[in-house]
């Protein structure tokens, strides 16, 4: 909402700087976001003169000696301007006047010169040197009326407040509006035009008649009829306005309907009445299959829910959006219906956006407009089409209100503000505060007030809606700064989220960098995840209106968008890349909210030692995944199972499964090389995958305690030959079987030429511990040699010498 | 000749072997100054210490003694013995010190060489802003809670005084998921707020309340660099029965001191959100400009951090607390736009373009 200060201070008197006036409507909720200037630089030295003489210039053809009145003196300047009229009220220019360059636009200060010759001490402006606009062709012309000698500052300067306006006040959006606001905060009071028009002849009634059939949706119709109209263009002082509230002027009538909208935020529309068929005016909803040719030409199809203006044949305007073409005000038109309504905001709401027209008074109905600007507007407009129009008004106008409501006061208690806001307000401030906005107001006990909200507003309902008007009258920073003083309630802490930034800090720490990405993903990138490319089972969850194609579906997996940032940063970086996201997967419920949860997938791929100048350099492979996963796990004290396992996204050979407790609780694994493919990643990639809902329940942060060893260990290696298809994990459990045995840990593992076709060399370290006493040579020998027994028994491992 | 000058010596006077003592010590402590590696030192050693040395030889002849010369004589050789063997092994420190030392310094390295790091990784900016704000809110009492993306329409927007055909609902176009109910309608989308969360906590605790929710929310507008589909919200509420609007603005008030520093400006100016009355919406001047009014704060001088307000008690009753009884505050924050001030990151879509170039950088 564009408002012009000069066309404000019609309605309040205030001397307070642009700038003050602004700071105190946004302190107060209407916020201004900029405020434009219009002739800031003009000063005194540029005015307005009327010509009196052009002369051909001795010395060239296209140069012209204009003598130019200015009041008080008289000047003669050389100008090159092909509309050069003697009688034309133009812009002088005194040297030293700030102007733009006609050609470069850039600030400079005007100097005297000779030009072929003839002294020329000053300059005739085009609209471009005076920052108006890019014309510089020609000389700007000024309107007859315009008084010689004046400054242009004091003809035409102004200041633009732009505002935003919040939803809840549609009264806002007119000039009126912010002029009650300006002086219920700065102590002024509102000066509303005084309305007076004659009205002659026969009663508005015995020319149209109306009829709501839909009063769910018109709450109030109100209208007035003028006769004898003359169009012609609205007078100078309204088109300014209107220009610079960014609307373009038309004709005097829809000028004035405009204008009168600018002033006190209700929509106008104006019919050509004699357009009008069976002198009726019908406000009901559409029929189905019923059309209407809008004002801007187009044919728009109409539903039964929307709301028509209708004569006794046909729709005349689509209610509250756009009229039609059928009725409307043309050169011709001799008598105006204009109407006033009131309609439901949801109704011209959903009509707008289904119609796809976008305008002032649509912006303004469905913000919710109170009924009871009707009548003031309708008046008021009324009377400027009788002056500016030389319209003859019929009596009366008509008003059918069948969504009047009865309006109770409200009370207000001082001490409820008080415990509402932490501050204390008097009385006479809770009075006086409401009072400055329009709320008539009764004192009914110490406390309490009875405020009547005033007909502008319907953003006002209940206590808590004055407690505002009072605060921000007052001012916010009269409320205090305390802490909370109620006791903290205590409540446990989410442990998913507690695991979640766990898990995070722990794979930040082991080389992983976070990112986040998009929860929408096309259905073609959740299908390249399993190597045949087919349905992605379960089907996403679609989104009823995607943006894009590539964000249609909700994501069933990070991978997609961890492995699409792997390809991406590949081709910036060299050496090593390891990424993480933590995130929700969305998995479909059926006709319920899907089930959401919370997982982190890990990618890595590259050298181990990217970069390094000394480290010999070693490819990541399976293991480097692998240990990363144990890592995360025993910080948050588990201990994983690993099982070969048998997603299709991963190599068929080069996966397992994270088991805790039985339980999945995740998966690490080499991405399958038709997968990689699809990303375009031409390098084998490693994948961590963690359900952390699962994972949660699994999770004990308890340690239990361990006493320290009192006596001392002692190790031995073994190293057995082993069927190749042998697991580690099954020779580790078998060694750890036996009594004393603390720790088995492989430290190599052979296949080669060394050792027989289809077999492997395990070699392991084995620490064996007694709790009560220190273990002897004779004792460990023992236990290894039943171990190697029960190894060559169950497993047909024999020693390696 | 040894054995002659032995023989002379057996028959020194107690006197005379007191001056010898004397004069062992004195030539003792000059040669061991000289002794200034491990063979000086060892050689130092059998000439004052060894069997054969001087000192040995008093020691020894003390035999032919009185009694009385015996016992002084033999404690003043003792005493010195005591000494030599001290400072034989202080010396005998000092130059295992010296070589230490010494060859300490013939191992050099160009201390200008890249450092072996282990590899480290790096949290998402985001998710940094989140974790330091949850702290903020945490050390005040507030609970961190999360809740569904994909919401009811009724958690969403009506109850949140949003009812159908509310104007707030245009400022927040929606993406609506493609499930519909009996009726046809479509009751789920993807959050556009996450005072939905609030709704949440509201409706399913008991006060005193105090709960903040970070996560992702959703809005149909395409990526540019001031807009993205899906971004960050952090939103919060309190309940009891005397919580007050000063209270509100003294908990964001400390939050803007913690997170933005000591001496920065909060504003605090009317502003209106549905579901809150009073509503506030909080700034801080800007960084830039200091108030001064500058582009990157429109002029204005202050840069727009959060809405806020007393819960409405349209709200307040639809999650079941009476408003009579209780009273509550609300507020909620972009996180984007946290990062993009202090960093002076100038486009949104760097947070998810999931460039390692610009998240290595945090």
């Amino acid at each position: 909402m564009k408002v012009s200060l000069k066309w404000l201070k019609e309605y309040v008197d205030t001397d307070l700087s642009p700038a003050e006036i602004a700071n105190r409507l946004t302190m107060a909720g209407n916020e201004v976001k900029a405020i434009q200037i219009i002739g800031e630089n003009w000063g005194e030295k540029i005015v307005i003169g009327q010509i009196e003489e052009v002369k051909p210039h001795p010395n060239a053809d296209r140069l012209r000696l204009v003598r130019v009145n200015l009041g008080k003196e008289e000047r003669t300047v050389v100008c090159g301007a092909p509309n050069l009229n003697v009688g034309d009220k133009v812009v002088f220019a005194f040297t030293g006047a700030e102007l733009k360059d006609g050609h470069t636009g850039e600030k400079v200060v005007l100097k005297s010169a000779k030009i072929r010759g003839v002294e020329s001490a000053g300059m005739i402006c085009s609209e471009m040197e005076l920052g108006i606009s890019d014309e510089h062709q020609v000389i700007m012309v000024l309107p007859q009326d315009a008084p010689v000698g004046m400054t242009l500052l004091e003809y035409m300067g102004d200041t633009i407040l732009d505002l935003d306006i919040t939803p809840n006040r549609a009264d806002c959006l007119s000039v009126i509006g912010i002029a009650r606001e300006v002086a219920a905060l700065t102590g002024k009071v509102v000066r509303e035009p005084e309305i007076k028009y004659i009205e002659k002849g026969s009663s508005i009634s015995e020319w149209i008649n109306i009829e709501i059939f839909a009063p769910d949706l018109c709450p109030r119709y109100s209208a007035s009829l003028i006769h004898n109209v003359r169009i012609k263009p609205s007078p100078r002082w309204m088109q300014e306005r209107l220009v610079a509230a960014g609307m373009r002027p038309i004709n005097n009538i829809v000028d004035i309907s405009n204008y009168v909208m600018l002033e006190y935020g209700q929509p106008l529309h104006t019919f050509d009445y004699d357009k009008l068929r069976g002198r009726k005016i019908i406000v009901r909803r559409a029929q189905s299959g019923e059309s209407i040719v809008s004002l801007d030409g187009i044919e728009r199809k109409l539903t039964p829910d929307m709301l028509v203006i209708a004569d006794a044949e046909r729709a005349v305007a689509v209610a509250g959006v756009m009229g039609g073409a059928n009725s409307e005000v043309t050169d011709q038109t001799t008598s105006i219906l204009l109407e006033a309504a009131n309609f439901n905001a949801a109704s011209i709401r959903r009509t707008g956006g289904l119609l796809n027209i976008a305008s002032e008074a649509r912006y303004r109905f469905e913000r919710g407009i109170s009924p009871g600007l009707t009548i003031p507007a309708l008046r008021r407009a009324t009377q400027l089409i009788a002056e500016l129009g030389e319209g003859e008004v019929a009596r009366g106008y008509l008003d059918i209100y069948p969504g009047q409501a009865k309006s109770e006061p409200i009370v207000i208690s001082s001490e409820k503000v008080k415990r509402f806001l932490g501050v204390e307000f008097s009385q006479s401030e809770i009075l006086s505060s409401l009072t400055s906005l329009g709320f008539e107001c009764k004192v009914i006990s110490d406390t309490d007030v009875e405020a009547k909200v005033p007909y502008w507003r319907n953003d006002i309902h209940v206590e808590e809606d004055l407690i505002e008007e009072v605060a921000r009258v007052q001012g916010y920073d009269k409320i205090p700064v305390t802490l909370l003083a109620s006791p903290i309630p205590s409540r446990n802490p989410d442990p998913l989220l507690k695991l979640k930034q766990s898990v995070r800090e722990v794979l930040a720490s082991s080389g992983f960098t976070e990112i986040l990405t998009f929860s929408m993903v096309g259905l073609d990138m959740l299908k390249k995840l399993s190597p045949d490319m087919g349905s992605v089972e379960p089907p996403p969850v679609r989104i009823a209106n995607p943006m894009t194609a590539d964000m249609e579906y909700l994501r069933t997996s990070l991978r997609a968008n961890v492995l699409s940032a792997f390809a991406m940063n590949r081709r910036f970086e060299e050496g090593s890349i390891r990424i993480f996201e933590a995130g929700k997967v969305y998995l479909p419920a059926g006709k319920r909210q899907p089930e959401e949860r919370e997982t982190i997938c890990g990618v890595m791929g590259g050298q181990l030692f990217a970069g390094y100048w000394q480290e010999s350099e070693r490819m990541m492979d399976f293991y480097d995944a692998k240990g990363t996963a144990e890592t995360v796990l025993e910080r948050l004290g588990l201990s994983p199972q690993f099982a070969l396992s048998h997603d299709p996204g991963l190599h068929p050979n080069k996966q397992a499964e994270i088991i805790i407790d039985s339980r999945k609780a995740g998966i690490i694994g080499e991405v399958h090389p038709k997968v990689l493919a699809a990303f375009e990643i031409e390098e084998p990639v490693y994948l961590i995958e963690f359900d952390l809902n699962c994972l949660v329940s699994l999770v004990s942060y308890r340690k239990a305690y361990q006493p320290v060893p009192r006596f001392p260990s002692i190790t031995r290696d073994i190293a057995i030959i082993i069927d190749r298809n042998i697991t580690h994990q099954k020779v580790k459990e078998t060694i750890q079987g036996f009594p004393l045995v603390e720790m088995v840990e492989i430290f190599d593992m052979y296949m080669g030429e060394q050792v027989p076709p289809g077999k492997k060399s395990l070699a392991y370290h084995i620490r064996y511990r007694a709790q009560d006493h220190t273990l002897t040579d004779e004792e460990v020998n023992q236990i290894q040699e039943n171990i190697l027994q029960k190894l060559n028994a169950d497993l047909g491992a024999v020693l390696r010498r | 000749m040894g054995r002659e000058k032995v023989c002379l010596k057996t028959i020194k006077t107690g006197e005379e072997m007191l001056n010898q003592l004397d004069k062992i010590k004195s030539e003792a402590v000059v040669d061991l100054e000289h002794a200034t590696d491990t063979g000086a030192l060892e050689a130092w050693r059998v000439k004052y210490l060894g069997k054969k040395s001087e000192l040995n030889q008093v020691l020894r002849s003390l035999a032919s003694l009185s009694i009385e010369e015996k016992k002084a004589i033999g404690a003043a050789a003792n005493s010195l013995k005591d000494y030599l063997e001290n400072i034989f092994k202080a010396r005998e420190k000092a130059i295992k010190e010296a070589q230490i030392v010494a060859a300490a310094l013939k191992e050099t390295i160009d201390v200008t060489l890249p450092g072996r790091r282990p590899p480290a990784g790096h949290l998402h900016p985001i998710a940094q802003t989140i974790q330091e704000i949850c702290e903020i809110f945490s050390s005040m009492g507030f609970q961190i809670v999360d809740g569904p993306e994909v919401e009811l329409e009724y958690y969403n927007f009506d109850a949140l005084n949003i009812p159908e055909g509310h104007p707030a609902r245009d400022n927040m176009s929606s993406f609506w998921i493609d499930i519909t109910d009996e009726s046809g309608k479509r009751p789920m989308l993807l959050r556009t707020h996450n005072t939905c969360v609030s709704a949440r906590v509201l409706a399913s605790q008991k006060p005193p309340i105090r709960a903040v929710s970070p996560g992702k929310v959703y809005r149909y507008e395409a990526s540019n660099a001031t807009h993205t589909p899906m971004f960050h919200q952090l939103d919060g509420v309190a309940v009891d029965r005397n919580i007050t609007m000063a209270d509100l603005k003294g908990t964001l008030y400390e939050f803007a001191r913690r997170f933005f520093g000591e001496n920065r400006k909060v504003r605090f100016r009317c502003d209106f959100f549905p579901f809150v009355e009073p509503g506030v919406e909080m700034a801080i001047d800007c960084a830039v400009c200091h108030g001064e009014g500058c582009r990157l704060c429109g002029n204005s001088g202050y840069i727009e951090i959060l809405g806020a307000g007393m819960t409405h008690p349209e709200v307040l009753k639809k999650a079941g607390l009476d408003p009579e009884v209780y009273q509550s505050f609300a507020f909620g924050m972009g996180v984007e736009r946290l990062p993009m001030l202090r960093y002076g990151i100038d486009d949104l879509r760097l947070f998810f373009g999931s460039d390692l170039r610009f998240l290595k950088q945090f």
